[in-house]
């Protein structure tokens, strides 16, 4: 225990000598959790509408007022013809073309019925989709105005309507950031531990002076333990930032305990350093152990259910996230930041995170040669 | 760790008595693949020797000292460090001994006194022993009121000296030191063997390998190798006798032309 006492020294005293490290650790965090969450979110906003209005009508116009109001759409373009309409497609002023044709109100009046053409640019898949059923919803919403206009509804509604009434648990008003700002916090901690841990090590072998602790009596889990318990504090440290900005900027206060995030945190915090530690123990650059920090956090990231939804994942990608420990975190902060869940609901997730840490410190303590071949 | 904790010097732990062979090598192999990096050595070194090292540069003596020193896995041969198997008991051997790489391997983000401090608590002095060891130590380098310096600040030979005293502070029975006056000054060189001779009046074997002749001839004995051999092991004086050669360096050159090894 004396030498991991030591071992503990060397290791505060070299990172919190290292100012650049200092300010990576604590100033990237604080930036990209002020700017990723209001940045970045699943509303498609902003969609570059294109009208080609043919008829010119007070039908026409209304419409085009009403898409524009919803404040999804912005009007970059409005062509006398199809054609002219595309080539703004083509040259991304636009990503929706709406084609009103000529004789729209008159249709609309006399036939009751008339026809739009909406034309989308699917390079970006999901803003083509989303903006094509925004402006769907909007045209229909302009359908059951006119209607209402035109038709007193009769005492008994020919045409039966089912009216469906949500009611949104856990975050009642929707709200974004409460759903994406623990999951950034989760991505943020797993960067710092996945990579600065691996790196610390590499740079021992790169200097030359992880030969010198090779030499000593110095035990292999004293080692990785003089290397897995500051970057765990720093860590810790980051995640109570994070929940202090979440905290002040946001409003988001978990509906949990503070302890039960922490907990699970700890441990997290444990298989993801020992991950980073067994990757250490392989690199023998530090431009390779960043290669595949970075390959592996971000695989690790897109398939953790923070952007996309695990179970809108074909089966074997949600077999996939089962081996992805940020998955887990992901899940539980939501899990108690959202709907208030105690130790006893994530019990699961805590037995599979030992897991996790139980077998990526072992292997790194294996895997670690004080010797080589 | 605790066991030697109680010891203030861990060379209590050593099973070598005075004029015995601290270290023992017989055939010691190392291979990389096809190529043999250490050809069946074989040679004894005896407690309180200076024991000089030479080789030209890729004549093995660095693969040769890192498996005695427990880096390195051998692939054949036997050996034992202050009477301990390097096979198996290498993590024995290494409470035993000190060790300083050609490369240098302190850290540069320490200060002098925090280097000293962290290796002289991996090693299990008490907190009133490193104290008096720090003390001692900066007396002995001249460096009292540089304590608080980034080792990364130090000029070359300072480093040295320092990397020497630091890889004693132990007390141990063997120092091992892999070309420690790469690039010094003259005057520093004379300085670090003075500090070797210190070491060696205190009990410590010294195994040191150079390339500088003239530091040869500071040794009790010296072993040439050529090509991961050694074709040659005896004093200074007697090696000058079987090779009817006027220097150090006359030696050295004779054996050394015979290598068809390049770097």
């Amino acid at each position: 225990m004396r030498v991991l006492k030591f071992l503990l020294q060397k290791e505060l005293r070299q990172i919190f000598r290292d100012k650049a490290i200092i300010r990576v650790l604590f100033i990237m965090p604080m930036i990209q959790l002020l700017i990723l969450p209001l940045a970045a979110d699943y509303e498609i906003k902003n969609i570059n509408l294109g009208v080609v209005d043919h008829d010119h009508s007070e039908y026409s116009r209304k419409l085009v007022n009403k898409i524009i109001s919803s404040g999804y759409f912005r009007l970059k373009d409005y062509s006398p013809s199809f054609e002219q309409g595309l080539h703004a497609i083509e040259k991304d002023k636009t990503d929706l073309i709406l084609e009103i044709p000529a004789k729209f109100e008159r249709d609309l009046v006399k036939e009751n019925e008339a026809t739009l053409l909406v034309a989308v640019n699917a390079i970006n898949g999901v803003k083509a989709g989303l903006g094509g059923a925004y402006i769907q919803g909007i045209i229909q919403g302009y359908n059951q105005d006119v209607r209402m206009q035109w038709i007193q509804f009769p005492r008994i509604n020919p045409q039966p309507t089912i009216e469906v009434t949500f009611s949104d648990w856990f975050n009642p008003n929707m709200n974004y950031r409460v759903f994406m700002v623990p999951g950034i916090l989760v991505m943020l901690v797993t960067i710092i531990g996945s990579s600065f841990a691996s790196n610390n090590i590499v740079r021992e072998k790169e200097m030359g002076t992880i030969e010198q602790i090779n030499v000593s009596p110095i035990k292999k889990w004293q080692f990785i333990l003089g290397k897995l318990i500051p970057f765990w504090m720093l860590a810790l440290v980051v995640l109570t930032i994070g929940f202090t900005i979440a905290r002040v900027v946001y409003g988001i206060v978990p509906l949990g305990h503070y302890i039960t995030i922490y907990i699970f945190a700890s441990i997290y915090l444990l298989a993801i350093l020992g991950l980073g530690l067994l990757l250490s123990t392989y690199a023998q650059t530090q431009q390779q152990s960043m290669l595949v920090s970075f390959f592996l956090t971000m695989i690790f990231n897109l398939l953790s259910g923070l952007f996309t939804p695990i179970e809108s994942m074909p089966a074997w990608a949600q077999m996939i996230t089962k081996f992805n420990p940020v998955s887990y975190f992901i899940e539980v902060m939501r899990m108690v930041v959202l709907k208030g869940s105690g130790l006893s609901d994530i019990r699961y997730h805590i037995l599979a995170m030992l897991g996790f840490a139980i077998f990526f410190n072992s292997w790194a303590i294996l895997n670690y040669r004080k010797r080589s071949g | 760790m605790e066991n030697s904790n109680k010891n203030n010097s861990v060379t209590n732990s050593s099973p070598i008595k005075d004029g015995s062979k601290v270290i023992t090598a017989k055939e010691l192999t190392k291979r990389f693949g096809d190529f043999t990096a250490v050809d069946k050595i074989s040679f004894e070194v005896e407690k309180g020797e200076i024991f000089g090292f030479l080789g030209a540069n890729g004549a093995g003596k660095t693969t040769a000292m890192r498996m005695l020193c427990g880096l390195s896995m051998p692939t054949s041969g036997s050996a034992t460090v202050a009477g301990y198997d390097v096979y198996n008991q290498n993590e024995l051997i290494k409470k035993n001994i000190g060790y300083m790489s050609q490369k240098f391997s302190l850290y540069e983000d320490l200060t002098i006194r925090e280097n000293i401090k962290l290796y002289a608590g991996i090693y299990g002095l008490s907190d009133a022993r490193i104290k008096e060891k720090t003390a001692q130590l900066l007396e002995e380098l001249h460096m009292q009121g540089e304590e608080k310096t980034l080792v990364r600040a130090l000029p070359l030979g300072w480093k040295q000296k320092l990397a020497f005293s630091i890889a004693i502070v132990h007390d141990p029975a063997i120092v091992f030191l892999d070309e420690p006056t790469g690039g010094v000054d003259p005057i520093t060189r004379r300085e670090f063997w003075t500090l070797i001779y210190q070491a060696s009046e205190k009990g410590i074997t010294v195994f040191v390998t150079t390339h500088y002749m003239d530091e040869a001839e500071y040794c009790n004995r010296v072993s040439i190798m050529v090509d991961g051999r050694m074709d040659a092991l005896d004093s200074p004086a007697n090696l000058m006798k079987t090779y009817s050669a006027k220097s150090m360096d006359d030696v050295f050159l004779q054996l050394a032309r015979k290598a068809v090894r390049v770097e």
